[in-house]
């Protein structure tokens, strides 16, 4: 442990609006940090990374963990672990994309510990539950001493690792709408192994090809392909009212080109990341729909 | 686990042994599996100081200044340079070019500069962050092709530390008589050891005035000479005792020298002790790596695959300082040909100065490189000649009374055509080739056509992710539209046991046997515990001489205090030298003690009794034994000719994989090996190394890939320094075959270093196979492979 422990200071609330009290007090000071399931926190800590010296430890919070059926959707509390979603029978039912990212999310252990809102204030572009979230349009709950407000996922990065919350919200839970009737869920994590990995690209896509014969609903959503987990909607342009071939699906790659800005970085580099994107986007819509596959 | 043990001859008449051949508990295992192990940082010591290390940052440079931040607070603070250091600033191994702690010039990254210690490990975090080196940076030089280029002068005139050349017959007659003439060019990256414990030791002032060292290590008399040299302390003033020790590979061969030296100098200069325990990070930032290695082969081949002709060129990057470099050259070099009959060859080999941090001793030393090179020639000749890879290797592996490239005749315990023999049909290999083959054709095809892919892969369940694995669709069907090929691939390899050359004849390694007080018998051996399970074969093989059980014998701790200097714990050396050596010195103590009693021993209590009266009567009693020559080895070290080594185990390994198109992963999904090694004196630990040695060859081949940013190791972390998960782990088959050798204890050779020789190549041959597309270098990342099917498209 290269930080120094002795001088770490950890506050346990008893509950939300005690957590929510003294992440606003601490304002006056030096903020606290919210600290959950820990399993980002600690490797900074681990490694002598800067992330803070005033910790909010909130993971005794029981209110804030939880899965519980909404109108369409599933809310899930924002310490609920990997381990609740991937074995909660009604998101591996409903939400199979959710289900299939929280079980690639590190391993076992982590997912024990590893909570949906860390995830999301991580931040991080390699996120796995993050292009999910995109992807299904989920809502994000965030509450502070002056109230709550629900943010569209779509909105919440405005750049690398910088969330629109503000200093003094929480995380509270997350809203996850299942997909909308008949449409092909997919996802997809390319990693570094097949275990306690990180993300090299991944993908979740919503796709459905109405009784017409014409894509009515497309959407791509894409972590470590840029600074921020993103929908791909030039792709998505080029698919919605395309009938499925294997034109529309080179038209979606080439769109997906315009979407993306992968770089070079310490688990891989642009050109694989622009390919496999690409090659991944063409198995999510083969795996839908035989046609994207036929001249 | 179970092992399969294929005896090929072994004879009928002899009693099957007690405890030879027999899987008995693990000596240690109780204490390590409960927890009561204590490894080097659960040692807990009375007014310890914690020792940090202040680094470079930069790969080549002039120290100008050392400034300690004023703003500090020192109190407290143990601060060391190399002017501390009583005698020699040298980290002493071959030779003693290395500094203990860099004086003026900086060779590498991460070398070591200043050491700080307090009691507090958080103020000695702070206290390196205080210390400031000012560098006046020079020219790196960071690879291979930089190295021979002079794009700086780091050694002699022209950056080879070590030179050596084989050569048998005509190369160009061998070239004459060739129909088909092949060449390539094969690269491997360095490897880190990632041993699960870090380096770490502990070291104090002794009484009278010397010094005990205790640490995570392999090698105890290694250590003891480097302190002996830093310090100018005679023999008997420096004590190094090995603490449990959670896995070494060759990686805590070497690197406890510097290490120990540093704890040391800081209790030297602070009159109490010290414990320097790495971390993670700097562990693979700063201590050895596998050598990497740049290396062409042209090979001269008969149409019927009859080899003629050998001429292949070897470079190896040393890194910074000659350390062991020297013997990782030799030993790569003399298993270049692979374990195969060539009349003419030529191999030039070199290992250069570069400024990384020193490579060094891992598993092979030298071998899994030159083999993965010598083995995909193999398969890129079967290719060539349109020849299955199997029967390329039938005609040309060695049999008894052959010849190696340095003149070195195999007289005996030569199982390179079992060990083929039996993987390949344990493994289906000619079947699975064909079939998958042609599912692959099949798949090709039907993605063509337009039809559902993935399911292409007719009759082959994309199983592979049925465990959840780090991919995973989500969509309705479970394969998902992948693309996927299937591949199988197959290696040989060879591996010398013990020192080469003359290394065993120069060490002269003497291990001993005495009783203790309550009359049992006690193994005295520098050998350590690394984990493969020496000392429980050591008990085994003196409890079988003895007539007694093995938890009837008793070993001593690796203390240089205690126990004669039997070598270091490397070279596949530990069961066949030192092993043989407590052999005799067991059948000399029941000789003794029968003698003694004038009758035979009967059992254990029987022994006692007898060790008891000799100790009363006689006094104590100790049998010791030195290294002797089998006699008609010899070994000509200024020519490089004769037996390079006493006899050679032979391993071969089958590997399928699957390979995604789209994306470049490649999942084993599953490995065959059959591995001849004389004599299995522990089934169960054998295998252990085998599967154990195998999947590092994997990881080797496809996962482990060490970056660099500004000649600075960039992924020094476990998330991102990728090894296999025991999710990244396939089923491994192993099968034990047995051709005793007749000088090794018990026919036994060694096993230690074998298995790591033939997966890598074995995984790029299947790739081939599922693709099309060779890959000449590894790690066969996805990224490398997606490129090369970019380029050489996939069927």
């Amino acid at each position: 442990m290269r930080s120094a422990l002795s001088t770490l200071e950890v506050a346990t609330p008893r509950d939300l609006a005690h957590a929510l009290r003294l992440l606003h007090d601490s304002l006056a000071t030096e903020r606290l940090v919210p600290l959950a399931g820990g399993t980002d926190l600690l490797v900074y800590l681990n490694a002598g990374q800067q992330v803070g010296r005033r910790f909010l430890n909130l993971w005794g919070l029981r209110e804030l963990r939880g899965i519980r059926e909404a109108r369409g959707g599933v809310t899930l509390g924002a310490l609920t672990t990997f381990t609740m979603i991937r074995e909660h029978p009604l998101v591996r039912r409903c939400l199979p994309a959710l289900a299939a990212a929280a079980a690639v999310i590190g391993a076992w252990q982590v997912q024990n510990r590893a909570t949906i809102a860390g995830n999301i204030a991580n931040g991080s572009p390699a996120g796995d539950s993050l292009p999910v979230l995109l992807a299904h349009e989920a809502v994000v709950h965030a509450r502070s001493m002056r109230g709550g407000r629900d943010i569209p996922f779509g909105t919440l990065y405005r750049g690398y690792r910088d969330l629109v919350l503000e200093p003094d919200e929480l995380i509270t839970a997350v809203t996850v709408p299942f997909p909308p009737a008949r449409a092909f869920p997919f996802f997809r994590k390319v990693g570094t192994r097949r275990a306690q990995s990180i993300s090299k690209v991944v993908l979740c896509g919503l796709v459905r090809v109405a009784r017409g014969g014409e894509v009515d609903l497309a959407r791509v959503a894409l972590g470590s392909v840029a600074p921020v987990t993103l929908r791909a909607r030039r792709a998505e342009r080029a698919l919605l009212g395309a009938r499925p071939s294997a034109t529309a699906t080179a038209a979606a790659r080439a769109a997906l080109m315009e979407d993306i800005a992968p770089i070079d970085d310490i688990r891989s580099d642009a050109a694989y990341r622009r390919a496999v994107a690409g090659n991944v986007l063409e198995q999510f819509l083969r795996a839908a729909d035989a046609r994207f596959t036929m001249g | 686990m179970t092992a399969r043990v294929a005896s090929a001859r072994r004879p009928r008449t002899i009693r099957r042994p007690a405890s030879v051949g027999v899987s008995v508990p693990k000596i240690e295992g109780r204490d390590k599996v409960t927890g009561r192990a204590l490894y080097v940082d659960d040692l807990a010591v009375p007014g310890v100081l914690h020792g940090r290390t202040v680094r470079s940052i930069v790969p080549r440079g002039r120290i100008r200044r050392i400034v300690l931040d004023p703003g500090f607070d020192w109190s407290g603070v143990v601060v060391a340079d190399h002017r501390d250091i009583p005698g020699k600033n040298a980290c002493a191994h071959i030779e003693e070019d290395q500094p203990l702690l860099a004086a003026d010039e900086i060779r590498h990254a991460d070398e070591p500069i200043v050491l700080v210690a307090h009691q507090d490990p958080e103020r000695a975090e702070a206290a390196v962050r205080a210390v400031h080196v000012e560098v006046e940076p020079l020219e790196p030089v960071l690879t291979i092709e930089d190295a021979l280029a002079k794009k700086a002068l780091l050694y002699g005139d022209d950056n080879v530390f070590k030179e050596i050349r084989i050569a048998r017959g005509e190369l160009a007659a061998g070239f004459a008589a060739a129909d088909v003439v092949v060449e390539g060019t094969y690269r491997c990256g360095h490897q880190e050891q990632l041993y699960i414990e870090n380096n770490g030791m502990i070291a104090e002032r002794t009484a009278d005035g010397g010094l005990l060292v205790r640490g995570s290590l392999q090698c105890p008399y290694y250590v003891h000479h480097a302190l002996m040299v830093a310090f100018g302390l005679p023999a008997d003033k420096v004590r190094v005792v090995q603490t449990v020790t959670g896995g070494g590979f060759g990686g805590k061969e070497d690197y406890p020298s510097m290490i120990g030296g540093h704890a040391a100098l800081l209790a030297w200069k602070s009159g109490r002790p010290v414990k320097i325990v790495y971390d993670r990070l700097e562990d693979i930032a700063a201590t050895t790596k596998r050598h990497p290695a740049l290396m062409r082969v042209r090979a001269g081949v008969k149409r019927d695959g009859t080899l003629t002709a050998w001429d292949m060129d070897i470079v190896m990057d040393g890194g910074a300082y000659v350390t062991l470099s020297p013997v990782v050259l030799s030993r790569g070099a003399l298993h270049a040909g692979g374990p195969y009959r060539c009349p003419n060859v030529a191999i030039h080999a070199r290992v250069v100065a570069t400024n990384t941090p020193p490579n060094g001793a891992f598993r092979g030393f030298g071998a899994p490189q030159t083999q993965f090179a010598a083995e995909c020639h193999m398969d890129r000749i079967a290719g060539a000649l349109g020849m299955d890879p199997l029967a390329l290797r039938r005609r040309n592996a060695y049999r008894i009374g052959d010849v190696t490239p340095t003149g070195h005749v195999l007289r005996e315990s030569v199982g390179a055509h079992e060990a083929l023999e039996r993987t390949a049909k344990r493994a289906d290999f000619a079947a699975k080739r064909r079939r998958f083959a042609r599912a692959n054709a099949a798949a090709a095809e039907a993605e063509r056509a337009g039809r559902r892919a993935g399911a292409g892969v007719s009759g082959l369940a994309p199983g592979a992710r049925a465990r959840g694995a780090s991919s995973g669709g989500a969509g309705r069907g479970s394969s998902g539209g992948r693309r996927l090929r299937r591949g199988i691939g197959l290696a040989l390899g060879w591996h010398g046991a013990g020192f080469t050359g003359s290394g065993e004849v120069r060490l002269a390694s003497t291990a001993a046997l005495d009783l203790t007080a309550d009359g049992r018998p006690r193994v005295l051996s520098a050998n350590t515990e690394i984990g493969q399970g020496a000392l429980t074969v050591f008990a085994q093989m003196v409890a079988e001489r003895l007539g007694v059980p093995p938890a009837f014998v008793e070993i001593n701790a690796s203390d240089t205090g205690q126990v004669p200097n039997s070598g270091p714990t490397v070279a596949s050396r530990t069961t066949m030298v030192v092993g043989g050596l407590l052999e005799q010195c067991a059948s000399g103590m029941r000789e003794r003690l029968e003698l003694f009693a004038e009758r035979p021993l009967a059992d254990a209590a029987d022994f006692r009794r007898v060790a008891r009266r000799f100790l009363r009567e006689r006094g104590p009693l100790r049998i010791e034994r030195r290294y002797q020559k089998p006699p008609e080895i010899s070994w000509d070290d200024a020519a490089y000719r004769g037996d390079a080594y006493g006899v050679y185990s032979y391993a071969a390994i089958a590997v399928e994989v699957e390979v995604d198109l789209d994306t470049g992963e490649v999942t084993v999904l599953g490995a065959t090996t059959a591995q001849e090694i004389g004599r299995a004196i522990h089934p169960v630990l054998c295998a252990g190394q085998i599967e154990g040695g195998t999947l590092q060859g994997l990881g080797y081949a496809l996962l482990e890939e060490v970056r660099w940013k500004d000649g600075r190791i960039w992924n020094h972390q476990l998330t991102n320094y990728i090894i296999p998960t025991s999710m990244d782990a396939p089923p491994i088959h192993v099968e034990i075959v047995e051709i005793p050798y007749s000088h090794g204890p018990f026919g036994a050779k060694g096993v230690g270093e074998l298995p790591m020789d033939v997966p890598a190549p074995a995984v790029v041959a299947a790739i081939a196979h599922a693709t099309g597309v060779r890959v000449d270098e590894i790690p066969v990342t996805p990224e490398r492979l997606l490129a090369a099917l970019a380029r050489g498209g996939a069927r």
